[in-house]
Order: structure tokens, then sequence, then C-alpha cells
């Protein structure tokens, strides 16, 4: 079939199986917006700043293991782009970002609208391309997905000058399913050496500590993970970015770690004489001082990106690979070895972490006549049974969300882990709801990180996302608030935003559905409420208490033993 | 210490940038860097002086091999017997007899050639690794080098192991 370049982007897309396009359009992209006004295998999804396409197409990546798709104009399409490109970046999402470039012959002229995309982006993208000739084009576009898919995921770049889609210039297309890069080769065999010396020293554990990461849930390794983590009878701790591939309810869980993870997970963590280190790439979140870091314990690594591997903390014995194939593995592998935990060892340990447990360090006052976020997360978890996709944005919120709503499936989690992106929330549930339709989406959010993206209300009435916003509305940025109660003295310092909007009427004014809770005790009448709402985006502005603090935390640059906790009387 | 990296890479625009991206991104230090097309014109051949701890240099490598235009990499510094070679033009004060005599000496000792001779000025070209020319240079009376310009350091494995697609 002979097609022109902006027909080849349209029927590659469809032809890769591409179900919706998050976008904007422009001067650079009208030739592709002119070939998707005339077909209708691919949706496109019209947003209100490029900023939330990226982050939707992150969130219907994230929630259904797919690419997401975007596609913006040159210059402050691509640019404004960035933040979500960088935000799949840091959480290694796969995403495919077309960026419209002038026409080649302007190309370093300071044309109308130019901005040197590939160099812009370079930092931030796992890989990205330019096309200088629409023969290149479907080649391209198919390495894109190809790079941006495979071994370790992330997002990729495809800057494409106008001229290359012009509707004048006709090619052959045919679909190239099968592209090979001989740069790139990101499948490891798994080193049965190291399958044996992992085995071994997890069998012979007396305090063994299993740490999950985001690389469980993006290799879609879940099963394996429960299966591999029940078989040895293990306490498992799981990352910001893992929550969910591990079911949070089960006894083997001991809760999140890290900055604002639990006393139990932490205090094992530092105790522990063996880490089985799974998907998780010992972030500074996660680690705290890194010399301090697991201090007794041999450390085991799995992940498909030797980059990661002793980056932070020196590996012992590290396992690359693909994670659900490497816990496969050592599955059989521990089985064929015939051998058994230590048991008396395992039963000490366990009471150990029992007595930790019994700290109770999510304790928070049940009795405040103010509204606690925490109590807010509880009761969305309840009234959504523990199923709904929750996003969220950047903060206290994410944090309480984290802890208190307790994940049982992957994919379920959606946030911003590694670059911290406010402004995520919104757009990344609409991406959310419409990857799955028939689902329960919430965004967890604060009144500081809505107003970042706050725009896209209007893309989800457009395409009736039927979101609930739950606003933890504490009129601070609280994480903010809360370091400079800890470590500045409680100087304030620009964290109170004066003149909010009432969010009630806003999101009226935008075709929603608005309501404004005050007590605790209409917290959970509202959120039913809102739930029962099935057709509509409700947004639920929740009053809480100021001065509400995320506990337990372990200052930047302290230890896992060193967590400041909760005062109760 | 310092490592040698050699590394083939599409020879792709921007391929360049991606390399010198990296390092200024993750803080490493480049001491110099060299790129050139090889016999495959497909190919660009890059070498990398650097240095830095164990682990720095691991992930350097590990880094490098991760950008998706690197087909292959050798720390050729870690794999064994390797010779390294730099070229350097050096342009020096040559106005009296006793300066000419002295520098066509030294020349002569570090095996290098005269490229050019003005009444009042010498070229000479000097190959070898970077330490013969560090000590060229220190040879010379600083008063007299007038420009300096070396092409930074390229090397290559000894006996059969070769870097190649």
């Amino acid at each position: 079939m002979e097609l022109s370049g902006d027909k080849i982007v349209t029927q590659f897309l469809k032809d890769e199986g591409v179900e919706y396009v998050f976008g904007y359009p422009g001067g650079a992209v009208l030739h592709i917006y002119d070939a998707l006004f005339k077909q209708d295998a691919v949706k496109h999804i019209l947003v209100r700043h490029e900023q939330g396409a990226t982050h939707a197409a992150d969130g219907y990546a994230r929630s259904t293991g797919k690419p997401g798709v975007v596609l913006v104009t040159s210059g402050p399409g691509a640019t404004n782009a960035v933040t979500g490109i960088a935000t799949a970046y840091l959480d290694s999402i796969p995403l495919v970002v077309l960026t419209g470039q002038v026409t080649s012959a302007f190309i370093g002229s300071d044309a109308f609208q130019e901005v040197d995309s590939v160099g812009i982006t370079r930092p931030c993208v796992k890989h990205n391309f330019l096309v200088k000739d629409v023969k290149d084009l479907a080649e391209t576009l198919k390495k894109a997905f190809h790079v941006a898919t495979t071994g370790r995921p992330g997002p990729v770049v495809v800057d494409i000058p106008k001229d290359v889609t012009d509707p004048n210039i006709k090619i052959p297309y045919e679909y190239p399913a099968n592209i090979k890069l001989r740069s790139y080769n990101p499948v490891v065999e798994v080193q049965s050496s190291q399958v044996d010396q992992a085995v071994d020293a997890l069998l012979s554990a007396k305090r063994p500590m299993i740490y999950s990461g985001g690389g469980s849930v993006l290799s879609n390794a879940s099963q394996e993970l429960r299966a591999f983590t029940r078989q040895l009878g293990y306490p498992i701790t799981q990352t910001l970015m893992g929550l969910g591939a591990f079911p949070d309810p089960d006894p083997l869980n001991v809760g999140m770690l890290g900055m604002h993870g639990t006393y139990e997970a932490n205090m094992a963590m530092h105790e522990c004489d063996v880490l089985f280190a799974v998907g998780a790439r010992f972030d500074d979140r996660v680690t705290g001082d890194v010399k301090q870091f697991c201090p007794n314990a041999k450390i085991i690594h799995v992940d498909i990106d030797p980059s990661s591997v002793s980056k932070n903390v020196q590996v012992d014995i590290p396992l690359l690979g693909d994670v659900k194939q490497v816990l496969s593995e050592l599955s059989k592998a521990i089985t064929a070895s015939k051998r058994k935990p230590d048991e008396k060892a395992l039963k000490n340990w366990w009471d150990q972490i029992k007595d930790w447990t019994s700290k109770d360090c999510l304790r928070y006052d049940r009795n405040s006549a103010l509204i606690k976020p925490q109590f807010v997360v509880e009761k969305l978890y309840e009234v959504t049974g523990g199923d709904a996709f929750v996003t969220s944005d950047v903060g206290q919120h994410q944090m309480f969300a984290a802890q208190f709503y307790k994940f049982n499936e992957p994919r379920r989690w959606i946030n911003s882990g590694g670059l911290g992106t406010m402004g995520f929330g919104l757009p990344a549930a609409i991406g959310t709801q419409l990857g799955n339709p028939n689902d329960t989406v919430a965004c967890i959010t604060g009144e500081a990180s809505i107003q970042m993206c706050l725009q896209e209300l209007s893309t989800a009435l457009q395409y009736s996302t039927p979101i609930k916003v739950v606003n933890l509305n504490n009129r601070y940025m609280g994480m903010v608030r809360q370091w400079q109660e800890f470590f500045y003295e409680s100087r304030y310092s620009h964290s109170y935003i004066d003149a909010l909007p009432d969010f009630m009427k806003l999101a009226e004014a935008y075709g929603h559905v608005g309501m404004r809770i005050e007590k605790p005790e209409d917290v959970e009448g509202a959120l039913k409420e809102a739930f029962a709402m099935k057709d509509r985006l409700v947004f639920m502005d929740f009053i809480t208490d100021q001065k509400e603090n995320v506990y337990p935390m372990i200052a930047a640059g302290k230890g896992h033993h060193e967590m400041h906790e909760r005062e109760l009387a | 210490m310092q490592h040698i990296i050699s590394l083939l890479m599409e020879n792709e625009s921007g391929a360049l940038s991606r390399v010198a991206g990296l390092f200024s991104a993750r803080g490493y230090n480049i001491e110099s860097l060299t790129v050139a097309p090889t016999e495959d014109e497909t190919l660009s051949r890059m070498t990398i002086v650097t240095s830095g701890s164990n682990e720095i240099i691991e992930q350097i490598n590990k880094q490098l091999n991760k950008l998706v235009d690197v087909v292959k990499l050798v720390d050729i510094t870690a794999n064994g017997e390797h010779i390294e070679r730099e070229l350097m033009l050096i342009k020096v004060q040559a106005d009296t007899s006793e300066k000419r005599e002295e520098v066509k000496r030294q020349a002569d000792i570090f095996h290098g050639q005269i490229l050019d001779v003005t009444d009042t000025t010498y070229i000479i070209e000097l190959t070898g690794e970077g330490s013969k020319l560090d000590a060229f240079i220190k040879a010379m009376d600083a008063t007299d080098i007038l420009e300096t310009v070396r092409s930074g350091s390229t090397g290559i494995t000894r006996g059969e192991s070769s870097l190649r697609v």
C-alpha cells in the first residue's frame, strides 16, 4: 500500500494495536491530525495541556501494562511534555511520545515554534529519534515501541519534521512487524551459577528479608513473587513503586519501607542478614544513609538493568534478568534443592518482627474533631472494597494513600514515585479510567497538587471519565510544611496557599459534581454517595487537619533504625 | 585510576551528544574523548579516557552500554595488554641558534618530527602515550611554548581480541 507520512503514522498506530493517543494539535502536527480525522481505529484524547497528555498516557500505561502514546506539536508542545516524559523515565514507564518538528529545511534557523526536542529530552528518555526521511518513518516508529516496551521500559521520543508527514509524498508502506537493533539486546539469560549462589544464601539465612520494587510490577511478576515469598515464608516489604505486587493484607507483608515506611519494615531491613532485593533500585528515599543500609546483610539483587546493580549499594549476588523469569527459576531451584529454611531461626525472626509491629507505627488520633487524612483513605479503602485503581499526586496525601490503602493487586497504585511530580494524579486518573473503563478510579490529591493540572477536569468531562477525586485539603503544601516544622523551626515559608478556590464550585463550573466535607462523621457517607454516582466525576473536597504529619519518618541521610515516631497523648 | 574505554556506536547524528551528555549528567570525568568513523561506515569508534574509583568505572561502563546507540564497548585498560597512542602538535619559539639546537635535540630524543620551520618557530609532531607527551612538554621551556594541540588518546588491545561487530 502507498501512503503519505501523515497516514503512515495513523496506519502504523492502528497496526501496532494502539487504542488511544493523548495529544494536543499544533502547526507541526497538523498533517497527522488531518490523518487522525479521516480514520476511527485510533482514538484521540484531547487534553488541555501537553503535560496532561503525558501523564494520562502514563496512567494508561501503568494501569494496563501497554505503552502510552502521546502526540504533541513542536516547540512549546514538546517542552510542556517534558515533565511527563521525565516522570515516566524515573519510574521506567513505557511511553512513545511523537513530537512535531518544524520542516526539515528550517531546522536550526530558530523558526517559529522550533526547539531542539531531541536535545531537550535526551537526558530523560530511554532513547529518542529524529526522523529525517519519510522512508524511515514506519521503521523508526516500530523501533520506538520496541525500545520503550522491552528490557527496562521507558519513554521514547520520536521527533517528526512537518515535511516528513507531507500528505503529497506517498511511499510504499508495510507494517514492520520485526525489526532488529544490533546495538540493543535487552534480554539477558539468567546465569545458573548465580541462581545456585542465591538459593544457598536464601536458605542459609537466619534473618531474611525480601525487598520488592516497581520492577516486580513492570515485569508482571506478581504471581511469581507471591509463590516465591510464600514458598519461603519470609517477610516481605515493598517500595512505594512496588505496592500491590504482593498483597498488602497478607501476614507475610510487613508494609512499605523507606522514609515513610513502617517501623517493622525498616527495622527488619536494618537487622536482616540476607536481603533479597527484586526489581528495586536502592533509591535514596528507600535506603536512607547508604553507609548504614542493611549493615549485616548479604545482598542478592534481581534486576533487568545491569546499571542498577551496585549503583548505590554494593551487591553480593547479582541476578540479571527479567524479574518474572528469575523468580520462577529461583522457586524451581529452591524446590529442587530439597532444602528448607531454618525454621527455628525464622520463628525467632518473626517473633522479633511481631514485636516491632506491635508498636502500631501508623497509629493516629482517631478521636479528633478534625478530619484526619488517614481516616479518609481508610474509609476510601472500605467504600471501594480495596478494589479501586488509585492515582495520587505528590506529598503527604501520597504517603497516606500508600500507607492506608491496602493494595491487593499490582498496577492499581498509580503514582509518581521517582520524579515526584505534582499534577500527575488527575491526568493519570483519566488515562487509567480510559484503559479500565469498567473499574473504579480514585485520585487522592491535595489542594496544592491538584491545581497543577486542574485544567484536565475539562478533559475528564469531554471523555466522560467518572473519576472520584479525593482532595485532602489542609490549606498547606503538607509535606513542605512538615519539613519546615521538623527542620526549619516551623518557619512556614510560602507553604501556605492563601486564596484557594472554592473547589466545590470549581468542580461544578467544569460540569462535575462537587462536595465539601468538613466533619469526620460525614466522611463515610460522602464517599458512599460519591461512588454511587457511577457515571459522574465527583470532586470531594475534604477539609482536613492542617497540622497532621506523616509518620514514621526517617530524616534524609539517616539510617533505617533512626525513625521519628508519632507521640500520642 | 585512569581508564581507556573504547566503544563502537551507530554512526548517527547526536551519538556524540548522548555520550557527552551522560558524562555531564552523572558527574563523571572525561579527560579526553575522540571519535571518528571506522572501516565500516555505519559505525563510529570512540575512545574515552576517564578516571574514578572501581565502582564509578563500573557504572560508567554499564551506563555507556545502556545507551541504545552503543553497539559494543570494552575497557581496554581493564582487559589485558593494550597500546595507547596520542598525537601532539606543538609550536615553540625557536628564535636563537641555541634554542633551535635544543629543541631539535629534544625532538630527536622523543622521536618527534619537525613539521614546520620559520625564522622564529618550530612545529613538532609527537606521538605516544599521554605520559610521553606530558614529558616532552615538561622538557620544553614553558615560556617557549606558543601552542599545543593534542588529539586525545586512542587505544587498541594487543593480540587477537578485537573490538568489532
